[in-house]
């Protein structure tokens, strides 16, 4: 079709009602923020049953859309974001009001209203999952802006947890999803002042636009992770954990590991534990072959995000096993103009001999200049005095030790907080330094009294300013004269929200429940 | 643009606004009621509300002195997605690179577009579209509809109700309007009482009546509601009487009670809908006739049976093709509900402090008509929110009622402004009348 009125530019359709959205999750925040623990527990929980429930679906969905990944990985991720979240978080209280009487202090959280939360392709359904449960538990309404690619997946998954939520009580509006992103969305998104936070995890150009957008800004920067395998460490664990953790999901994390540092003394052993355990390990032109195919120029080939080493090694023509989970380059030395020791959102993994553990931590900082300062590292080995040099030494904020750090690193197989979302700190240019967590989406107004003890302070002991709602919110709009919702008479053209027939229906069961509960 | 410009000039070089210019406020009065409308004129300085709007913006209104107003009148909803809301401004600005109010006479490329737009938003059954360019011509469409529909010429309303002021209209309401151009035609127009069946039932029972003719709430009158199934059980009479029900949704419709049209929460599929005021927000006059197939026939039988240049005018339709897309979207209804929930909450803590004086709130969506106990209560109220920085109208039928009609996209701080605004005025007029009162007024 010619567009008649194509010379003079008409804002696209999506930005307008990107605005509307804000300004709908601002009334939502309003409300939402006034909710007590108890339902918010029960809100937070049922949307991450329904999220975990479909877990399976749209891990295949997001692989069948994206065309990277690998299914299984990601309904581990998709669960870990769900039920997991709830699971870590779902005793804690991001709502009542804490005393300190000894400090005379008295805690009110206060969330930050609307968060904005943009996601990357690799990980759509995860990390949509895991920004609403972090919304949610700490009582904020959020928008999600899914990437392009993997828009479809990301925005069911919204869909999901949103009327789950919604059923379980949680204000309408209170989860949103931009359904057309696009550039101009997203930054009209973005510079809308009437955002609170912009949660941005994905690449380096969309979270410094999320901090120049004048914003409060969680972002994120890339990882490119060294790991350090010493001399002490268990050969064959070191290479069983870092080949599954590499090909895990096929290095999407941006935990994955980038470059293994191997010790001179133990590299025949190494090697051969490697090939053991599914790596191939290349040699000569191989490695040439396979630089050529992943990187164009100075870049990662996108193109091969997430591709399995078998289609990797195919398109290089090299011959492995099928069995071939991670090809292991060799190099020599870690600097910039070596494209091996740049992030490689693939299993394909980088890997340097030092002559000593000290030189391995050198060649670990050699690494992180690269890319990925404040993001992750990891370290293989028994010795707790090289362990601590390592840590001290590398520009990371989390050293994964003796486990993979893909999944060591996001918290899933260690005891830091799981997270899809890496607080890269003031190395990495973010605000945030720790894994992002519920308590990130929240401030706190505090009570102060004098600290002349003197002076009485009232007791707070069990007071709370936060309650239940008592139906719907917002409550329908009955005439002031009427005792009961009308009847509608339908509509000519579709209805616009198509689950809106069923989302009433849920509405009415609950708002049944809540009576039923006020009640008794 | 140019209000804000003038108002930093206004000292020295008075108000320059490119094709005219005034030195002051006082010229601007004293012209308007030497070359316009005297007695209007004079009736809102009397009435203590001496508003010239210079610059308007969202939901705010600025008198020519600079004082800023909070619109809650939205001139009947004209207002109601805010003033040169700025995506119809834009849509205006690039349709006028290729359009202009087009040829009434053909098939249009705007007016089809807003036809089937708006039908497809409409209540069940409801299939074709006329246009008017202002409301009272589409209620004089709908009447005239009625009438070739029907074969009867009676046009039954409700007293104190009001449609316009055209020829056909103004027979519909208030003699006030009718008796000073001798346009009072009583035998063609019967008045019923408002919310009384046996009433509505009687002026049906001759089945000589073309038409019943009924807001969805009454504006004018000050917002009374239906009883409950009261407007069902008149639908009803008119099938049971060869009638048809013209619902007049121009101050009900665009998401104003929280769904798109405001008939549909009274479960009524209406034989005709009358859309107006708000539906081009407020950036070019338009009005629509939505008609189901049993009254459409005149549309074939003679296609040129009303004739109106600027009805349709295209311009117009795209305007209102983008209030109506803005008026339906999931966002806005969201916002609609949250919005009567505050204000319905904030005015229900207010009147617990003046339960005395402010004695009724009529609400529905953010359709609010708020009682006063005192004949002319509504008009203090006015005049202390005018005051207070809040522009909101006494209903011209029943002074005791102000109208309370908050914008379908406001902020909720600025819900929360309105409010605080709003409870020093009540209060302020209560303490007024009541020391009238004292003083044995």
């Amino acid at each position: 079709m010619t567009a008649l009125l194509a010379d003079i530019p008409l804002e696209p359709a999506g930005v307008p009602r990107g605005r509307a959205m804000v300004e709908r999750a601002e009334w939502a925040a309003r409300s939402f923020a006034t909710y007590d623990i108890d339902t918010v527990r029960r809100i937070a929980k049922a949307a991450a049953e329904a999220g975990e429930k479909h877990a399976s679906e749209f891990a295949e969905a997001a692989v069948a859309e994206t065309g990277f990944g690998v299914a299984e990985h990601k309904v581990l991720k998709n669960v870990a974001c769900s039920i997991g979240i709830w699971n870590t978080y779902g005793s804690h209280d991001y709502v009542s009001p804490v005393v300190h009487a000894d400090r005379r202090i008295v805690e009110i959280p206060r969330p930050a209203g609307v968060v904005l939360a943009l996601t990357p392709s690799t990980n759509p359904v995860a990390t949509t999952y895991f920004k609403i449960m972090l919304a949610l538990l700490s009582r904020n309404a959020i928008i999600i802006s899914p990437h392009p690619y993997a828009r479809k997946v990301g925005v069911q998954a919204a869909h999901v947890m949103r009327d789950a939520a919604i059923a379980a009580g949680a204000p309408d509006g209170c989860i949103q999803v931009a359904e057309e992103p696009s550039i101009p969305v997203i930054n009209a998104l973005m510079t809308d002042e009437r955002v609170d936070v912009i949660v941005a995890t994905g690449g380096t150009p969309m979270v410094r636009a999320a901090y120049r957008s004048g914003n409060p800004a969680i972002g994120v920067g890339p990882g490119n992770v060294p790991v350090l395998v010493d001399g002490t460490a268990d050969l064959t664990l070191a290479a069983r954990r870092l080949v599954a953790s590499k090909s895990f999901d096929n290095s999407i994390l941006c935990t994955n590991e980038s470059v293994v540092i191997v010790e001179e003394r133990i590299e025949a052993p190494f090697t051969a534990a490697m090939k053991r355990e599914g790596a191939y390990v290349l040699e000569g032109d191989e490695i040439d072959s396979v630089r050529g195919v992943i990187f164009e120029g100075d870049h990662f080939n996108t193109a091969w995000v997430g591709k399995s080493a078998v289609q990797i090694a195919d398109a290089a023509g090299v011959k492995v096993p099928k069995a071939t989970k991670v090809l292991v380059a060799p190099f020599s030395i870690v600097v910039p103009e070596e494209m091996l020791a740049h992030e490689k959102l693939c299993p394909v993994l980088g890997m340097v001999t030092v002559p000593s553990a000290a030189r391995g931590i050198d060649a670990a900082r050699a690494v992180l200049r690269i890319t990925g300062s404040g993001h992750s590292a990891a370290i293989h080995s028994e010795d707790a005095d090289t362990i601590m040099a390592f840590a001290a030494a590398v520009r990371v904020l989390r050293v994964s030790v003796n486990v993979g750090n893909s999944l060591g690193s996001a918290g899933i197989e260690t005891n830091l907080a799981p997270s899809m979302t890496i607080g890269t700190g003031f190395f990495g240019r973010s605000s945030v330094g720790e894994n992002l967590e519920p308590k990130h989406l929240v401030n706190h107004t505090r009570i102060a009294y004098s600290s002349d003890e003197r002076i009485p302070m009232a007791d707070f002991a069990g007071l709370s300013p936060w309650q239940a709602p008592h139906g719907p919110v917002p409550s329908y709009p009955i005439a002031s004269n009427m005792d009961d919702a009308p009847q509608l008479v339908r509509a000519n053209g579709p209805a616009s929200e198509s689950t809106d027939e069923l989302r009433d229906e849920i509405r009415k069961l609950v708002i049944e429940e809540l009576r039923q509960i006020i009640k008794g | 643009m140019s209000g804000q410009t003038n108002l930093e000039s206004a000292g020295s070089a008075g108000y320059d606004y490119g094709l005219f210019s005034f030195a002051s406020k006082a010229e601007v009065l004293d012209k308007a009621k030497e070359y316009w409308n005297p007695g209007k004129t004079q009736f809102w300085i009397d009435a203590g509300v001496p508003l010239v709007i210079d610059r308007r913006e969202e939901y705010y209104i600025w008198d020519m002195s600079g004082k800023r107003l909070i619109d809650l009148h939205l001139n009947g909803g004209t207002y109601n997605i805010g003033h040169r809301n700025p995506e119809v401004v834009q849509a205006l600005t690039v349709a006028m690179q290729h359009f202009d109010v087009g040829n009434h006479h053909f098939p249009a490329l705007a007016r089809t577009a807003l036809a089937e737009a708006l039908i497809a938003s409409a209540p069940e059954g409801l299939s074709k579209v006329i246009y008017g360019s202002g409301g009272g011509e589409a209620i004089d469409i709908a009447l005239k509809t009625a009438r070739h529909t029907t074969q009867k010429r009676k046009i039954v309303s409700i007293i104190k109700a009001y449609h316009g002021h055209t020829g056909l209209a103004v027979g519909t309401g208030d003699d006030r309007f009718s008796k000073l151009f001798l346009a009072d035609q009583p035998e063609e127009f019967p008045h019923v009482p408002f919310n009384d069946l046996d009433a509505m039932e009687d002026a049906l029972r001759g089945r000589d009546v073309a038409a019943v003719i009924m807001e969805t709430i009454p504006a004018t009158y000050g917002f009374p509601l239906p009883d409950p199934g009261y407007l069902r059980a008149v639908k009803a009479l008119c099938e049971e009487y060869d009638a048809l029900y013209i619902a007049d949704e121009v101050q009900t419709g665009l998401m104003r009670t929280g769904e798109l049209w405001g008939i549909t929460k009274e479960g009524i599929a209406p034989d005709i809908l009358v859309t107006g005021k708000g539906i081009s927000g407020g950036m070019y006059p338009i009005a629509c006739v939505l008609v189901n197939e049993k009254s459409a026939g005149w549309l074939t039988e003679d296609g040129f049976g009303h004739i109106s240049t600027f009805g349709g005018a295209e311009l117009g339709c795209i305007a209102a093709i983008k209030a109506l897309e803005i008026c339906s979207r999931d966002e806005t209804r969201s916002m609609v509900h949250y919005i009567a929930d505050l204000v319905g909450t904030g005015l229900r803590a207010i009147q617990a402090e003046y339960p005395e004086w402010f004695v009724g709130i009529r609400q529905n969506g953010v359709i609010l008509g708020l009682e006063f106990n005192d004949p002319q209560g509504a008009k203090y109220v006015m005049r202390h929110l005018y005051e207070n920085g809040v522009w909101a109208i006494f209903s011209t039928l029943d002074s005791r009622v102000l109208q309370f009609k908050p914008g379908i996209l406001l902020k909720p701080e600025v819900v929360e402004e309105v409010l605080d605004r709003t409870e020093v005025a009540i209060g302020r007029a209560y303490r007024e009348v009541m020391g009238l009162r004292k003083a044995g007024r």
